[in-house]
């Protein structure tokens, strides 16, 4: 398959998430769509990792494999942060009993 | 004793007289410092010793110095360069000679005078003032011999702002009345207009041949263009119009009459006026090349002589009328210089000093002893009641009027004889003149010392002769203005013309009148049986009937000083002070600061409206986030460097 058509899902996939996080106001939701940006992110690493790959490993076969590796790294990193975020969700919740981001304007004051 | 001695021993040896010169300004310095500084710690008695005893020891120095000039002719001291740049040398030097040792004189003389003659009058004020005024008498002193010792024009420009400041300082010197700062405040800017004149005149010569000093500029003066000289002398000039008091910036003298009356004396006599008729004799060399300038001086010089003598009939204030007549004498002095008899303007300078001070120091007496009573209305009679100021007085009037053998007689006529080989007008006028100044002097003597006492009863209780310390330099000048005038005998009486001959080395360019003997009598003859007429006119008229009634017509004119302060307020101060009003109420305050407060409220509005932008929603922030990293990225991929977009728009 051309590399395009990765492109053009991961695009998608990221804007997908941007719109989300920008006109959705459940946190739940808008954590998803982190998720999905991080996602796109991590299909075009492994994307264009494969298309590498068959070009570095005639020459050295021990390249080739940093876009995959990397995405592991990712998904850590996201573990980690959905860790933290549901947690913060949660004590949101327990506050306001909602999970409306917009309850956060009270922050402001 | 050893003092004498040590005198004595100066005299024969010149080269220490050099090495007092610099003492002779010097000493007023320190005695302006002295007083200035100490002056609430110092009792009156000290603080007088001091003042008069620093003037009296430069006199001293003064008359070594004169008959050192006399036997040994004149000599520059340098000190050091004041101002060294590129090619230009202005060095602090002294140029003593027969003019400046004779100005030396009259300066330290007068000035010693006036200032024990100060030491009494002044004795009502509080320790503070008695030292503040003895302070400023003597830098005034400082800076007139400053003015006329320098040997280029930079030093004399030194002492002629310095005389500008005393003044100021000194007629304001009771600054608590108002009309009186107003007074100091009009010397002082009548006297910067001259000043520029001055000033631009030095920047003149310094652009044409490169130095200041008066014999270089001398010595270059046959190569100027006959505009560069003109220019020169004339700006020079108009330096000496603000200072020396002529049509049309006279009108801060007669206002100086503010300050107190030993200092009108100071200006009136020994310093300040008689630097403009230094500055154009000591300039003789150029004048006497520009024949548009000389005829200008003369007709300047005779219009204000007469202008000043015809207000002078009509003032009622015993100092203005004096004031008045200084401004015509000063007129006379000029007409003198125009026609080239050089001497004849210094010689009047000198009788001048003698009897103008004498005479204001005489008024000065009798304002002590009517309480500061100005009016002459208000006075008549004092002849009983103040017979040494009577005496002195009178002696000054007919000094002043021209009544042979008194001094006036003799530089007067030295300057009409001259105007008279010039242009039988100027000398026509100049004798009209002097008809209106034995008038008006008269007047003031009748109406002041005759008749019957018209002051209040407390006033005639308290009527005195002053102390000693006034009479004597009352006394002392009266001599002076009785035998100042032999100094210089024509030849035509008899005489040697002495000052003639000593001062011919400095003005060389004197020209030398050769009227026949009998013209030169009749000259004498209708100027003295003139001021006889207008004497006796004016001691019949006045002496029994004084003028008490309210002026009307002409009179009114002559009394109201032809409107001349009107005139000037409405042409020169409203126009300037409406022209201020427009740039302070419209170009300042609308226009500048109308864009200094426009940047500041444009940055005030702008940032309440960007306020709106933080509203505390996250999306709201995530969205401008978003956008700005779309900006970026489009930015990257035209142009591969973020700061190139900027280099390209901004």
């Amino acid at each position: 398959m051309p590399i395009q058509y990765y492109i053009v899902l991961a695009l998608v996939l990221f804007c997908i998430g941007i719109i989300g996080v920008l006109i959705r106001r459940n946190a739940i939701i808008i954590f998803m769509c982190i998720e999905l940006m991080l996602n796109a992110a991590n299909l075009l690493l492994v994307a264009f990792s494969k298309m590498h790959n068959a070009a570095a490993t005639a020459t050295n076969s021990n390249v080739g494999i940093e876009g995959q590796l990397f995405v592991f790294f990712i998904m850590v990193v996201a573990a980690a942060e959905v860790s933290i975020g549901l947690a913060i969700i949660v004590m949101m919740f327990r506050n306001v009993h909602s999970i409306d981001v917009n309850f956060l304007n009270r922050l402001k004051n | 004793m050893l003092s004498v001695v040590n005198l004595s021993f100066i005299i024969h040896n010149s080269s220490n007289m050099n090495q007092l010169v610099y003492l002779i300004p010097l000493l007023p310095l320190i005695g302006f410092l002295v007083n200035g500084l100490l002056r609430k710690s110092l009792s009156k008695s000290v603080i007088a010793v001091i003042g008069s005893g620093v003037i009296l020891a430069s006199f001293i120095i003064s008359l070594l110095l004169f008959f050192q000039v006399k036997n040994s002719g004149e000599q520059i001291i340098n000190y050091f360069n004041l101002i060294s740049i590129d090619k230009l040398v202005i060095p602090f030097a002294f140029q003593i000679d027969q003019l400046s040792s004779l100005f030396l004189l009259i300066i330290t003389g007068i000035g010693f005078l006036i200032h024990v003659y100060s030491a009494a009058y002044m004795h009502e004020e509080t320790n503070e003032h008695y030292g503040r005024y003895f302070a400023y008498l003597n830098l005034f002193v400082f800076s007139m011999l400053l003015l006329v010792m320098g040997a280029n024009y930079v030093i004399m420009f030194f002492g002629w702002e310095g005389v500008g400041l005393c003044s100021y300082l000194l007629i304001g010197f009771w600054f608590k009345n108002n009309n009186y700062n107003y007074a100091a405040k009009k010397a002082f800017i009548m006297n910067r207009i001259g000043d520029l004149g001055f000033l631009l005149a030095v920047f003149w010569i310094i652009a044409k041949i490169g130095t200041v000093n008066y014999t270089d500029v001398f010595a270059a003066a046959s190569s100027f263009s006959s505009t560069d000289i003109t220019g020169i002398t004339i700006l020079l000039f108009v330096g000496a119009m603000g200072k020396s008091a002529q049509i049309p910036l006279y009108t801060w003298l007669p206002d100086a009459m503010a300050g107190p009356t030993p200092v009108s004396a100071l200006i009136h006599a020994a310093t300040m006026v008689t630097a403009g008729i230094y500055m154009i004799a000591r300039s003789n060399i150029l004048y006497s090349l520009s024949e548009i300038t000389q005829h200008l001086v003369a007709i300047v010089g005779l219009a204000t002589a007469l202008f000043a003598a015809t207000i002078a009939i009509k003032q009622n204030d015993i100092k203005k009328v004096l004031a008045y007549s200084t401004v015509s004498q000063l007129g006379y002095m000029f007409l003198g210089l125009g026609v080239g008899a050089y001497t004849g303007a210094v010689f009047h300078v000198m009788t001048h000093a003698f009897f103008k001070a004498l005479l204001f120091l005489g008024a000065g007496s009798v304002i002590h002893a009517m309480h500061h009573e100005q009016d002459m209305r208000k006075m008549g009679g004092l002849k009983k009641y103040l017979p040494i100021t009577h005496i002195t007085f009178l002696v000054g009037c007919i000094a002043i009027s021209g009544i042979p053998p008194f001094s006036g007689f003799f530089s007067k006529d030295e300057i009409l004889a001259a105007a008279y080989e010039k242009n039988s007008i100027y000398w026509g006028i100049g004798v009209a003149t002097a008809a209106l100044t034995a008038f008006y002097m008269f007047r003031l003597y009748a109406t002041t010392f005759l008749g019957n006492f018209r002051g209040t009863n407390n006033q005639a209780q308290h009527l005195h002769e002053s102390p000693t310390a006034m009479t004597i330099p009352l006394i002392v000048l009266a001599a002076l203005s009785i035998i100042g005038g032999f100094f210089n005998v024509p030849e035509v009486l008899g005489g040697h013309s002495s000052l003639h001959q000593f001062l011919s080395p400095a003005l060389t360019s004197e020209i030398v009148h050769k009227s026949a003997h009998s013209t030169e009598y009749m000259l004498m003859g209708i100027s003295v049986a003139i001021a006889v007429i207008a004497i006796i006119i004016a001691i019949n008229k006045f002496s029994k009937k004084p003028e008490l009634q309210e002026t009307h017509g002409f009179a009114k004119v002559l009394e109201n000083k032809w409107y001349v302060d009107e005139l000037y307020d409405n042409i020169i101060v409203k126009p300037l002070n409406n022209l201020g009003g427009f740039f302070k109420n419209i170009i300042e305050r609308k226009g500048i600061d109308g864009m200094v407060n426009g940047v500041g409220k444009l940055v005030n509005y702008s940032a309440r409206q960007l306020r709106l932008l933080q509203n505390g929603l996250v999306g709201g922030y995530i969205l401008f986030m978003v956008l700005a990293i779309i900006v970026l990225i489009y930015v990257w991929i035209n142009d591969n460097h973020i700061l190139s977009f900027f280099y390209k728009y901004f």
